[in-house]
């Protein structure tokens, strides 16, 4: 008799003998050791139910799933676990495949564009500046966010409100945008910025590494302690706010002594400045090439002595400098002590890769939605009441609330190669609509047009109408059958 | 190995899983995103109340245990009319999960909902809706409608997770919950079955699986050749002891599956590609 092993895998703690599995199935004794059989195979199979955008199902598959280790299995070779026995029973791909209908449209948008976000603090240009690309206008630099800055590029304005070049060069960009291709994009009294979706953003040449780690004030916050004993003053230079550790309330309650210090910008509260410099591509988003010249002379009354020791630092810790004070209170360049350099790296290392965020956002209008059904507006309210479903080439959107079918997807998520162009000019996206048979019948929608998942892809799929009707996978509707 | 989450790549249903529960589930209707939320948070803690118990929620059902967890409230609730023969609450364990998690978003506004735990599904319908529920027969469905008050569907055969003391490739159970369904769904496939049949191999449960809450009680692990008549007097005995528990009102009805053969008891609507018997 062999003995039985306890597995912790989770709360059951079940017994389990030699060559059998737990409660689960998935945990095993193989030999007098625990072990994982697959682990996902139930969730494999429930989720080949997202199969309902069946056109897309062959280039589509795989990247379904965020963690392509989920398909592959612990039980591939190398083990001896016998095969996964699947649950038989698990019938959510059934129960989805029921009575489901997408309707698939390849949309025509005129009226949409892409909002990107550029994750970098460098200034890139200023707020509503124009952002052109091959000379043409095409958007506007607008509004900041965390650690990016953001583009709204497109819109009806430039696609067809001006003139004929600008609203080709427009589409062209949103395009090449959508479908993940590097544009360079130039803003009037500002950057150079090559974008392309998932890459980090070049910059005037440059290849911006990562985000910051905060703002300034953010990174004393976070770093105060570790600098504690190991440097008489810290500033970390910031374009937005720069933060100096002796005044700051970080450096206070661990209790900092003054320094002296003097910053040349806008206090904001102790410890923290607006406008040290200029915005540009120095040092923290600033044009500060040389950090020294944001300070203002030390003042011995306030505790500035030679000997002093300084740390100033970017809020990437991609720039740094360490100085002391000479007899007449001047700061001289010396080399990084080590155990400084381990916490500039850890600035560093707290930093997110920068990527470039492309989020195409469009609205579905009144020719589109007629596509689909007859009562154009029924569509809009079963959107709106969840019953049905929208995705972009099977890519989950926001819709956003209001008027219309106005929805916003990461064009990452969407098969590569999906978006289009027309001579509208406008950009032609993938669309699908999914919802229940009957739901379908009684939103208007066009029935004689349902067609089975084979029968498409025997006959190939015509452009007979605006809209291609397909009916989901596995669901057999009557009078389908033989 | 904590309790998960996660919303399935289609951005609707939601995957739940801690130890041996999988639940997929999705709610349809202007509270769906609540529902998940709610689901979510009941789901926490469901299993460890579940482990707290255990030792008696593996034990034969009788009268007078009474339970802490809500969950096992609601398994002994669905095993107790059953307690005549060999049962425990276990039998009706995946199906009282199912329903644990449907209660949570009792009082949203939805028009369908179902908890599909690994097959047993908890289902919430509005007035008039309706929502096909697939069987583990290839083709078939079953319709399920509001008016028919049908709220939970299972499935057992010895072929499954669950251990069976039953030859049915399947029985699926419709019920007025989960928990129904399910204890009614094991026990009518245990009664699929040829007692003596030299061609069922069988072994006692917890050789099987160590921890068996049937002990020593054989299980089925082979079926060999049957004769059509020996699959109608299996599948007869089955549906015997399905009519019993319709008349009782324990089940609304019962779809008996065996070797290309079925059995239906009660009123089950089904649709599609089922064996003509």
């Amino acid at each position: 008799m062999t003995e039985k092993l306890r597995c912790d895998a989770c709360p059951v703690m079940c017994y389990i003998a030699d060559g059998q599995t737990g409660a689960c199935d998935r945990y095993a004794n193989q030999g007098g050791r625990i072990v994982r059989g697959d682990p996902l195979t139930v969730l494999d199979r429930t989720i080949a139910a997202g199969g309902e955008v069946s056109p897309f199902l062959g280039a589509w598959d795989g990247a379904l799933v965020p963690d392509a280790d989920r398909f592959v299995t612990a039980i591939g070779a190398g083990t001896t676990y016998p095969d996964y026995k699947p649950a038989p029973f698990i019938v959510s791909r059934e129960v989805e495949g029921a009575e489901l209908v997408t309707v698939v449209t390849e949309a025509i948008f005129s009226y949409c564009g892409v909002k990107v976000k550029i994750d970098t603090d460098r200034h890139l240009g200023p707020e509503t500046a124009v952002v052109r690309a091959r000379g043409e206008a095409v958007g506007h630099v607008t509004t900041a966010e965390y650690g990016s800055q953001m583009l709204s590029l497109g819109g009806v304005g430039h696609l067809t409100g001006a003139s004929k070049a600008e609203g080709r060069v427009t589409c062209e960009t949103l395009m090449a945008l959508c479908n993940r291709a590097p544009v360079t994009l130039t803003i009037d009294g500002g950057s150079e910025v090559v974008v392309a979706a998932g890459r980090p953003p070049v910059v005037d040449g440059r290849e911006e590494a990562r985000m910051r780690v905060g703002c300034g004030s953010a990174t004393i916050g976070m770093f105060a302690a570790q600098w504690q004993g190991l440097v008489d003053e810290v500033v970390v230079v910031d374009d937005h706010i720069t933060g100096v550790v002796s005044e700051h309330q970080a450096g206070k309650v661990i209790g900092w002594p003054d320094t002296g210090i003097r910053i040349r910008g806008r206090r904001s509260t102790p410890g923290r400045y607006f406008q040290v410099a200029r915005p540009g591509l120095g040092w923290g988003g600033t044009d500060v090439e040389d950090p020294l010249t944001i300070l203002a002379p030390w003042e011995a009354r306030r505790g500035a002595r030679p000997g002093l020791s300084l740390l100033m630092v970017s809020t990437t810790g991609e720039q740094h400098g360490y100085y002391v004070l000479d007899d007449a209170l001047v700061p001289v360049p010396q080399p990084l002590p080590p155990a400084l350099a381990a916490s500039v790296a850890r600035i560093e290392e707290n930093c997110e890769p920068a990527l470039c965020t492309v989020l195409f956002m469009g609205g579905a209008g009144g020719s589109l939605r007629a596509g689909v059904t007859e009562n154009p507006v029924a569509l809009t309210r079963a959107v709106r009441q969840g019953t049905a479903h929208v995705t972009c080439g099977g890519a989950p959107v926001y819709v956003w609330p209001g008027g219309g079918i106005t929805l916003m997807v990461d064009v990452t998520t969407v098969p590569e190669g999906s978006f289009g162009a027309v001579p509208t000019p406008a950009i032609v996206a993938p669309l699908e609509f999914t919802l229940r048979r009957d739901d379908y019948a009684a939103l208007g929608g066009h029935m004689a047009a349902i067609r089975s998942v084979a029968d498409v892809l025997a006959q190939g799929g015509e452009y007979a109408a605006a809209s291609r009707v397909l009916g989901a996978p596995d669901a057999r509707f009557p009078g389908e059958r033989g | 190995m904590s309790a998960s989450a996660r919303l399935l790549p289609d951005g609707r249903r939601l995957h739940l899983h801690h130890g041996p529960i999988d639940i997929v589930l999705e709610a349809f209707g202007p509270d769906a995103a609540e529902a998940r939320a709610r689901a979510v948070a009941r789901f926490a803690g469901v299993l460890e109340a579940l482990v707290a118990e255990l030792p008696a929620l593996r034990a034969r059902a009788r009268p007078g245990t009474t339970f802490a967890g809500t969950v096992a409230r609601r398994m002994q609730t669905a095993v107790a009319p059953h307690r005549s023969v060999f049962v425990t609450p276990m039998a009706a364990v995946a199906g009282a999960v199912a329903d644990e998690l449907l209660a949570a978003m009792a009082g949203l506004d939805l028009s369908r909902a179902y908890v599909n735990n690994g097959g047993d599904v908890a289902l919430h319908l509005a007035p008039r809706a309706c929502l096909a529920v697939a069987l583990a027969q290839a083709g078939a469905r079953v319709e399920i409608a509001a008016e028919s008050g049908v709220r939970g569907v299972a499935t057992s055969g010895w072929r499954g997770r669950s251990q069976s003391r039953g030859i049915a490739d399947a029985v699926t159970v419709l019920g007025a919950t989960a928990a129904a369904a399910d204890a009614a769904a094991t026990l009518i496939a245990n009664a699929v079955d040829l007692p003596d049949h030299p061609a069922i191999d069988r072994r006692p449960a917890r050789v099987v699986k160590a921890d068996s809450d049937l002990l020593d009680l054989p299980v089925t692990v082979g079926v060999g050749p049957l004769s059509a008549a020996e699959t109608a007097r299996a599948l007869d005995a089955g549906a015997d002891v399905a009519a019993g528990m319709a008349k009782r009102g324990l089940i609304l009805g019962a779809a008996l599956f065996l070797n290309g053969q079925r059995r239906i008891v009660g009123r089950v609507p089904v649709t599609g590609a089922l064996v003509h018997a």
